[in-house]
């Protein structure tokens, strides 16, 4: 298992290379968004208009975080379940999206949309939200603000601890992992 | 007969609701240490490792240890002697929610309507299970309940003919089917026998016990323990990555049913496991 620091945005050759299980440490702007907020930006690509944001090389971050308390960047922010997002998650691909961090396996659409388009899957500790909150310096609402906790927002991060969970071969550390320590 | 304000009510859930959120219970993170010093996988320790460093800086800084604060769950065994003054039993605690999510910065996750999806904006209205009971009690438990884990709960209707195996095969199976979607380590909540709806709140009910108390019944006691045994044999362990700690807990209520049923259900509570009582 290898170990990396990124900047977003990512390119293609930068995800290729990484294999479920690698720490990945992140910087950089990534954009939250979760079920309802996917929901309009599948709604967007369908109708032929403009995303709120260019997806180009861009990461997704499945999180509704909460309120931000006076003082701080940003309240307690740890990773959402993600196959909630799997139903959407391969027209943004398509689009340019190259990486994704959540909690919990995807399925079987979202690993051929990242075969074939180069994009990866990282897992954040679920519910490890005070000391992921440390970690993102930056928060601002760019879209949505009617959602409350599931507007887009475009997050500044500084070294975001990540795991590897589904790489673009199809290598998936869930399967890997559970399978090793199974009696 | 005692009585009790309806705004003493509304206070002490407000402080509940942020208590809860803030801080770990002590078993809870009594059974995360332990974990991450028998754990053998290397990621699985790390993410141990993170949850307690996690823990320490939510109760230091005052901040929710998950984000998801939670839709506010209440059990309540309330005594027939008990009158609540100055208000109603319901506004008083939803009223205490609001407050406690609004002051405390917690997050608002309840939806009026589950297909109009619009947010209440307040974290309102709670779940509230009541229990009459004799005397002039008033025990009130609070329990934040997120919805990862709520999401990977199950009823089944099982044959009286598939026994105690079918419990245990129902309980393995419904573990590791969810994998890493509730966040494990979990507690896991068993509701056997009831009605239908009865054992779905015994499955919650269930994850109010304390980590580490053991069941009254020798052989529920028994059962929990082997239960625990085999769902860490999974090896699903810490976020789904694989290890040996899957569950710190299982946590088992029967009831009686009917000679055609058996019930079974399950519910699992995150590491988070987040509930809090007062008795007033």
């Amino acid at each position: 298992m290898a170990e990396y620091s990124l900047k977003t945005p990512l390119e293609e050759k930068d995800v290729r290379k990484l294999v479920a299980g690698d720490k990945v440490s992140l910087s950089g702007i990534v954009y939250t968004a979760r079920d309802a907020a996917h929901k309009r930006l599948v709604e967007l690509l369908e109708q032929g208009k403009e995303l709120p944001m260019s997806l180009e090389g861009q990461i997704i971050y499945y999180v509704g975080p909460a309120p931000t308390p006076p003082g701080k960047a940003i309240g307690s922010a740890g990773p959402t379940t993600s196959y909630r997002m799997d139903p959407y998650t391969p027209a943004l691909i398509e689009n340019g999206l190259k990486g994704m961090i959540g909690k919990g396996e995807r399925n079987e659409k979202v690993v051929d949309a990242m075969k074939e388009h180069g994009a990866v899957y990282f897992a954040a500790t679920g519910g490890a939200a005070a000391l992921i909150s440390k970690r993102i310096t930056g928060a601002e609402v760019i879209a949505y603000e009617d959602l409350g906790a599931e507007a887009i927002r475009e997050l500044t991060v500084e070294d975001f601890p990540v795991i590897v969970a589904q790489d673009s071969s199809g290598g998936n550390i869930y399967t890997e992992g559970q399978k090793k320590y199974r009696k | 007969m005692k009585e009790i304000d309806a705004a003493k009510i509304t206070k002490e859930v407000a402080r509940l609701c942020m208590e809860a959120n803030f801080e770990l219970g002590e078993d809870v993170l009594k059974a995360i240490e332990e974990g991450f010093e028998k754990e053998e996988s290397p990621v699985g320790k790390e993410i141990l490792r993170q949850l307690l460093e996690n823990a320490e800086i939510a109760k230091t800084e005052r901040m929710p240890i998950c984000q998801d604060t939670g839709l506010t769950v209440i059990f309540l065994e309330l005594g027939q002697d008990v009158r609540i003054m100055g208000g109603d039993l319901e506004t008083a605690i939803n009223e205490g929610v609001r407050k406690g999510y609004t002051e405390g910065y917690l997050r608002k996750s309840v939806l009026g309507d589950p297909l109009e999806r619009v947010n209440t904006g307040d974290n309102t209205p709670a779940v509230i299970h009541t229990k009459i009971v004799p005397g002039d009690v008033f025990r009130m438990y609070v329990v934040p309940k997120g919805g990862g884990s709520e999401n990977m709960s199950r009823v089944a209707m099982l044959k009286p003919a598939d026994g105690v195996d079918g419990v245990k095969e129902f309980v393995i199976e419904s573990v590791r089917t969810a994998s890493a979607n509730p966040c494990p380590p979990v507690v896991v909540g068993v509701g056997v026998g009831g009605t239908f709806e009865q054992c779905a709140i015994n499955s919650k009910r269930a994850l109010l016990r304390e980590i580490g108390s053991e069941h009254p019944n020798p052989f529920y006691s028994e059962l929990e323990k082997e239960l625990l045994v085999k769902v860490n044999e999974l090896g699903v362990g810490p976020q789904g990555l694989g290890g040996i700690v899957t569950a710190l807990a299982v946590f088992i209520e029967a009831a009686p049913c009917h000679i055609a049923s058996l019930p079974v259900a399950l519910n699992l509570n995150c590491h988070a496991a987040r509930h809090k009582m007062v008795e007033l």
